[in-house]
């Protein structure tokens, strides 16, 4: 938190001035822009993780003009949840950022459970933990492989972070009957207790996944054309991050100590004994980085969890799910998602049906500051700046 | 008479099978005389083009299945057994796809690229010598053909890439300009450092020069000595260079521009596009194996009586294999440092090899006990020096370095 503090104020620092125009205007001649080339990357292109569109200018190789264009995945999210149940939405959730279904179903039970007062028992916190920090090994592992692959890797390294995904998943889905779209979290608790066994098989995962995180780290953290590529490149600078509201590993690979593991210790983050990796640089090899290491931690937290989970219930007795009325108010429940802060605004007027349903989605912010990295790189840098933003465009776009 | 043509067929595919000398002079006499400059052309050309082309259908199988293995998958096995069809099923495919051309695109020219691109390239094979007596075209400076075939495949990817009339094509295309101009000159330096040693600019004479054992085992064979060796490594990073073959893959890096010149082709012209690169790759490979690799020349004593092709052709796909490889293993670089790397560290290296070739020539008259020792260690010390001061000191990118990272609790 001292870091925190120490770090400008928020807002002294803003963005440069935008001009979205994306060519510069005709001479009289009729030339538009002599040799700048304007080059729409998107939506149909193969590193744009999506749907997303970036359209750039270009002076040679050189990006001078960065316009990023999404949308094309808008489904209405937040005003569908508005006209249904709270217990309804819950499933909606998974399909927001659908690599990482459990830390979205747990942001939205815990903004309803500060809603409603709900108290999930300590078995439920810790199964919780337990599942929410093998999301993040999930999705790092993902970017990892994903941000290699922008590199030019080929798939060899995505893949074999694919196989270390599957282990994963496959508990997932013995624990939860489905891979990816978990549906898992409950107000007040989770939706079914753990399968005999599973906690022997998570901790034999567990092993293999360290192992697996060694030599990925001796294979391609020293690979020389991975740090020629990435230091250096898509700079973020820890004053304009704070001011853009950046957060998650894209914060701390700028060196800026906030995680809200640390500083909201919701559920029982308070009781494990795991560190924060800060970066210095802020380029795309500290996001790369950042997300290794936090990785090793969230080993950590899991060895430690699945030490000492207690028996007992799994869902707060006082849980309803019929006739779910929670009283007239408003809450907002955040956590430390995969991607940085998830967080779920409901307003309640006492009937089944949030009033107000407002996700703040962390891979949208993140990607406010795409412009900013990219503006003096080249193309293939602005590749893997995006890569390394980490987006979901099920997320950005809702 | 047509008994006698049949006869001087099948003698001279036994002489070709056998490795005896001349396998033309077998069958030309019984044709009349009006004949024989056509057939003995296209008896030179199409087995150039019928082994070359079987060769590719089976480089692509195998670099399908090895990246497959290297990236921990099946890689094809659905079409025959283990996938061995998988390259017909390809071919098919491709042929039977709808040609389509863009409709702002340059049209003639967009037709004439892939068809500048597959001729040099085709054309190259003229002065490889495949085996013993198996040269197709003995040329003088052969060498200097090679090349200066080699060189107009760049006008051809810059024609597909300008036709197209798309933006990654152009980058693609401008990306492949700059690229292949640079690494032709680390490309032809290290060549011309075998050119200097052999006395010789024609291919069967560079490998006659490879020919025999020192000590009776090791074979004298360019790259066995410290600047064939180096010269062997430059010319290797320049032909993967030059056949944009990853990590040099940015004329079509994918996760870019697509596929750069290509984006706008399909059907047919992309696999003549296709063909015409791994055929580029043949042969820059066939040629590193002939100015290296000792040719046709078998690595070991006694095993002469294996045919001389066999040699060449298991040396060129062991090559083909190593770019498969760095292929599965490696990330891309950057234009800029792609460009650093063959102005700023290729080319000064290879010019030093030159030198060091030079020294190591000059020295050979040397007899006292060790000279061979302190030869190899006087190169050693040349091409080292210049390889850390080339790489590590005049590097612009002193600041990259492995980082340490702090925690907060």
């Amino acid at each position: 938190m001292s870091e925190l503090l120490e770090a400008p104020a928020a807002g002294s620092v803003t963005a440069a001035p935008r001009n979205y125009e994306i060519l510069p205007k005709p001479t009289d001649d009729g030339e538009v822009g002599g040799d700048l080339l304007e080059v729409a990357m998107g939506p149909h292109h193969p590193s744009t993780h999506g749907v997303f569109r970036m359209d750039v200018v270009l002076d040679g190789e050189q990006v001078v003009k960065l316009k990023p264009v999404f949308g094309y995945l808008h489904r209405n999210h937040e005003k569908i949840a508005e006209n249904t149940t709270y217990l309804a939405s819950m499933p909606y959730t998974d399909r927001l950022d659908y690599l990482c279904s459990m830390t979205n179903n747990w942001a939205y039970a815990l903004s309803v459970e500060r809603l409603t007062g709900l108290q999930p028992p300590e078995r439920a916190e810790y199964i919780r933990v337990i599942t929410a920090e093998l999301t993040r090994l999930v999705n790092h592992t993902c970017l990892v492989g994903f941000l290699l692959q922008d590199m030019g890797a080929l798939g060899t390294p995505l893949m074999y972070a694919f196989r270390e995904r599957e282990i994963i998943l496959d508990l997932f889905e013995s624990l939860t009957g489905s891979r990816m779209m978990c549906n898992y979290m409950r107000f007040g608790g989770c939706r079914v207790d753990l399968p005999v066994g599973w906690l022997d098989q998570a901790r034999s995962a567990l092993d293999g996944y360290e192992e697996f995180l060694e030599t990925f780290q001796k294979f391609l953290t020293e690979n020389e054309i991975l740090v020629a590529r990435s230091q250096g490149i898509g700079v973020l600078p820890p004053e304009l991050a704070i001011s853009a509201s950046i957060t998650g590993p894209m914060l701390r690979a700028s060196g800026v100590n906030y995680d809200l593991r640390k500083v909201d210790k919701y559920g029982i983050y308070d009781r494990f004994d795991f560190r924060v990796p800060l970066g210095d640089h802020g380029d795309v090899y500290d996001r790369y980085m950042i997300r290794v290491l936090e990785m090793q931690e969230s080993v950590k937290i899991l060895r430690q969890a699945l030490r000492d989970i207690p028996g007992g219930p799994i869902v707060d007795p006082k849980a309803k799910i019929r006739g779910f009325r929670p009283k007239a108010g408003e809450a907002y429940g955040r956590i430390e998602c995969p991607k940085g802060e998830l967080g779920f605004y409901l307003i309640s007027d006492g009937s089944p049906n949030p009033y107000r349903y407002r996700v703040r989605p962390p891979s949208l912010i993140n990607l406010t500051v795409l412009e900013d990295m990219c503006l003096g790189q080249t193309v293939a840098d602005a590749v893997i700046i995006l890569g390394s933003v980490d987006i979901v465009l099920g997320e950005v776009d809702r | 008479m047509i008994a006698d043509v049949l006869n001087g067929i099948l003698l001279m595919l036994w002489r070709v099978v056998s490795d005896q000398p001349a396998p033309l002079a077998a069958l030309l006499p019984a044709l009349p005389e009006a004949l024989r400059p056509v057939v003995s052309a296209v008896l030179c050309v199409s087995p150039i083009i019928g082994v070359f082309a079987t060769l590719f259908a089976l480089t692509t199988l195998m670099e399908r299945k090895g990246l497959g293995r290297i990236q921990n998958r099946l890689g094809p096995n659905r079409v025959g057994p283990f996938g061995i069809l998988q390259p017909a099923a390809d071919g098919l495919k491709m042929l039977t796809k709808e040609d389509i051309i863009p409709r702002s695109a340059d049209k003639l020219v967009h037709f004439l690229a892939p068809v500048a691109l597959a001729v040099p390239t085709l054309l190259a094979y003229a002065v490889l010598p495949y085996g013993r007596n198996l040269v197709p075209l003995d040329l003088d400076a052969g060498l200097l053909f090679f090349f200066a075939v080699g060189a107009s495949t760049e006008l051809a990817i810059f024609m597909a890439g300008w036709s197209s009339h798309n933006k990654y094509s152009l980058l693609g295309a401008m990306r492949a300009i700059a690229q292949m101009i640079s690494y032709e000159i680390p490309l032809i330096l290290s060549a011309v450092t075998v050119v200097m040693i052999a006395g010789s600019l024609s291919p069967a004479h560079i490998v006659a020069r490879q020919d025999g054992f020192i000590w009776g085992w090791v074979p004298h064979w360019y790259v066995l000595t410290p600047w064939g060796f180096v010269g062997f490594l430059i010319f290797t990073t320049a032909s993967l260079a030059e056949s944009n073959r990853s990590p040099f893959d940015l004329p079509e890096a994918e996760s870019e521009l697509i596929a750069g010149h290509l984006t706008e082709y399909s059907g047919f012209k992309y696999a003549l596009f296709f063909l015409a690169e791994y055929l580029g790759m043949f042969a820059i490979s066939g040629l590193g194996v002939t100015l290296f690799l000792g040719g046709w020349q078998a690595p070991l004593p006694g095993l002469d009586w294996v045919p001389s092709y066999l040699w060449f052709f298991s040396k060129l796909i062991l090559m083909v294999f190593i770019f498969i490889w760095i292929r599965g293993t490696v990330p891309r670089l950057r234009v800029d440092q792609l460009l650093n790397l063959a102005w700023k560290f290729l080319l000064p290296l290879a010019l030093i090899n030159l030198f060091t070739a030079a020294i190591w020539h000059f020295t050979a008259v040397w007899q006292f006990p060790g000279a061979l020792l302190l030869r190899w260690l006087l190169s050693a010390v040349m091409i080292g020096g210049a390889y850390v001061v080339l790489g590590r000191a005049l590097s612009p990118r002193k600041k990259v370095s492995l980082r340490t990272y702090r925690y907060a609790t």
